[in-house]
């Protein structure tokens, strides 16, 4: 049978890949492009580890079709740290013991460098609803959000 | 299980032509926020997936000479951050916002949540409220239909095969026009409306409510228009009789089932509590307007 051939952008390479059309985009980078960082945790989007960035804006890459990707920019975890240098937030993470098995991590990694793409400078109370669907079993959300936070500082260049 | 084919049509001559000519189920896609929810679960298996997302204008807002045009497909995030519709219709942008996380934000839309046809739909009370008309193609060519007259039971519209929303319309609120949406969840996010009240109210210069429209959702098969909750504030400053009115009216027009997320009991008074502080957000912003 037939299957669709897509063109798009993944952390700024180009990437194509062919699916079927009721592939979800998560299976397609976790499956056909081995970027096996996002997570599935529902497949509903309700848990936010597959989180990713679809033209710059936050989604749930179980809720987007791989064919919709066509033409389009992705960014994933995999694009976060340059190199071997963690990014601030990824180093953030660790100092503050963020993580314990990590399922959910690079979820809350993605959607973390959303908001702070969009709002720098975010209250406690707006970063914690903007990972509302972020959902984590085992850490406990008090450690994130103070790495979070403590991140934002950082990069906001408010201590060395 | 027919094999699944997806279309990403670039007109609406060519949408409507694949949806129209689809042999089994055609399925609109537009953030798909419901809809690949309900592929992987089975709920729903169609044929085909059409796309909409590619037709010129159906993403975007445009502010005109009579008010609001906002794409069918315009995300929830895209909304949330348009301020003279945030200015405009502060209600209407609430509901919205209130779908889902942000992750689901950048992709659910206004005809993705109206024709899921959810009594919940949490944006659709305050789009009835504020006469929104919801511009429909088909291979009948288009038709303008109130927002109120699209989802006629659980999981089903009145569109015909072979339709879809391109837009909906939205009126130029009037001096001392304004709305509010308020929805009951157990938890402060990523719930699904117990009960939600859309309300949208006129004052005339003395702050005496000339005209209003009071919305319940789920609290019925469908959305509610709440005619008598309206007349029990016209020509009132929502003063205390008027609030006691309004609940009482609220409360008379639930036809609500009991589930896991409430009963009947509890649905019917939250609809009276949620209608008059719905309606005393509305009057405040109309008022400094």
């Amino acid at each position: 049978m037939s299957k669709i051939h897509v063109t798009t952008t993944v952390n700024g390479e180009p990437a194509e890949f062919l699916c079927e059309p009721q592939e979800s985009l998560l299976d397609v980078l976790r499956d056909k492009l081995q970027l096996t960082g996002s997570k599935e945790g529902c497949g509903s989007g309700d848990c936010g580890a597959c989180s990713i960035t679809l033209d710059g804006r936050l989604v749930c890459s179980c809720l987007v079709l791989g064919v919709e990707a066509e033409g389009k920019t992705i960014g994933t975890i995999e694009g976060l740290a340059n190199g071997d240098e963690l990014h601030p937030l990824q180093r953030k993470f660790l100092e503050h013991a963020a993580l314990q098995c990590g399922f959910c991590t690079p979820g809350l990694l993605v959607a973390t460098k959303a908001l702070l793409d969009a709002n720098p400078n975010p209250t406690e109370t707006e970063a914690r609803f903007w990972l509302a669907g972020n959902l984590c079993r085992c850490t406990g959300y008090d450690k994130i959000i103070r790495a979070v936070m403590d991140a934002a500082a950082e990069m906001r260049g408010e201590h060395a | 299980m027919p094999r699944l084919s997806y279309a990403a049509p670039a007109s609406v001559p060519d949408a409507i032509k694949l949806l129209a000519g689809a042999e089994g189920l055609a399925k609109v896609l537009s953030g798909g926020t419901d809809l690949l929810v309900q592929l992987r679960s089975g709920r729903t298996r169609p044929e085909l997936i059409v796309d909409t997302k590619k037709i010129p204008g159906i993403i975007g807002i445009r502010e005109t000479e009579d008010g609001f045009v906002i794409g069918a497909a315009t995300s929830g995030a895209e909304i949330g951050e348009n301020a003279a519709l945030v200015a405009a219709y502060p209600g209407v942008v609430e509901g919205t916002n209130l779908i889902g996380s942000t992750q689901v934000q950048g992709r659910a839309s206004l005809a993705g949540n109206l024709c899921n046809a959810s009594p919940a739909a949490d944006s659709v009370p305050a789009l009835i409220a504020a006469g929104a008309v919801a511009v429909v193609v088909g291979p009948n060519g288009q038709r303008n239909v109130p927002v109120g007259q699209i989802v006629i039971a659980p999981g089903r519209t009145s569109l015909a095969k072979g339709e879809f929303i391109l837009e909906f319309h939205l009126p130029k609120p009037k001096a001392k026009q304004s709305d509010a949406y308020l929805r009951f969840i157990p938890r402060t996010e990523m719930d699904i409306a117990v009960v939600g009240c859309g309300v949208n109210l006129t004052l005339d210069a003395n702050g005496v409510i000339t005209a209003a429209c009071i919305v319940l959702g789920a609290v019925a098969p469908t959305q509610v228009v709440v005619e008598a909750a309206a007349k029990a504030i016209i020509g009132t400053k929502l003063d205390d009789a008027a609030l006691a009115a309004l609940d009482a009216a609220a409360r008379a027009a639930c036809n609500p089932i009991t589930d896991k997320r409430g009963t009947i009991e509890f649905r019917t008074k939250i609809a009276g509590v949620l209608a008059r502080r719905a309606a005393k957000i509305a009057y405040d912003r109309a008022g400094a307007r």
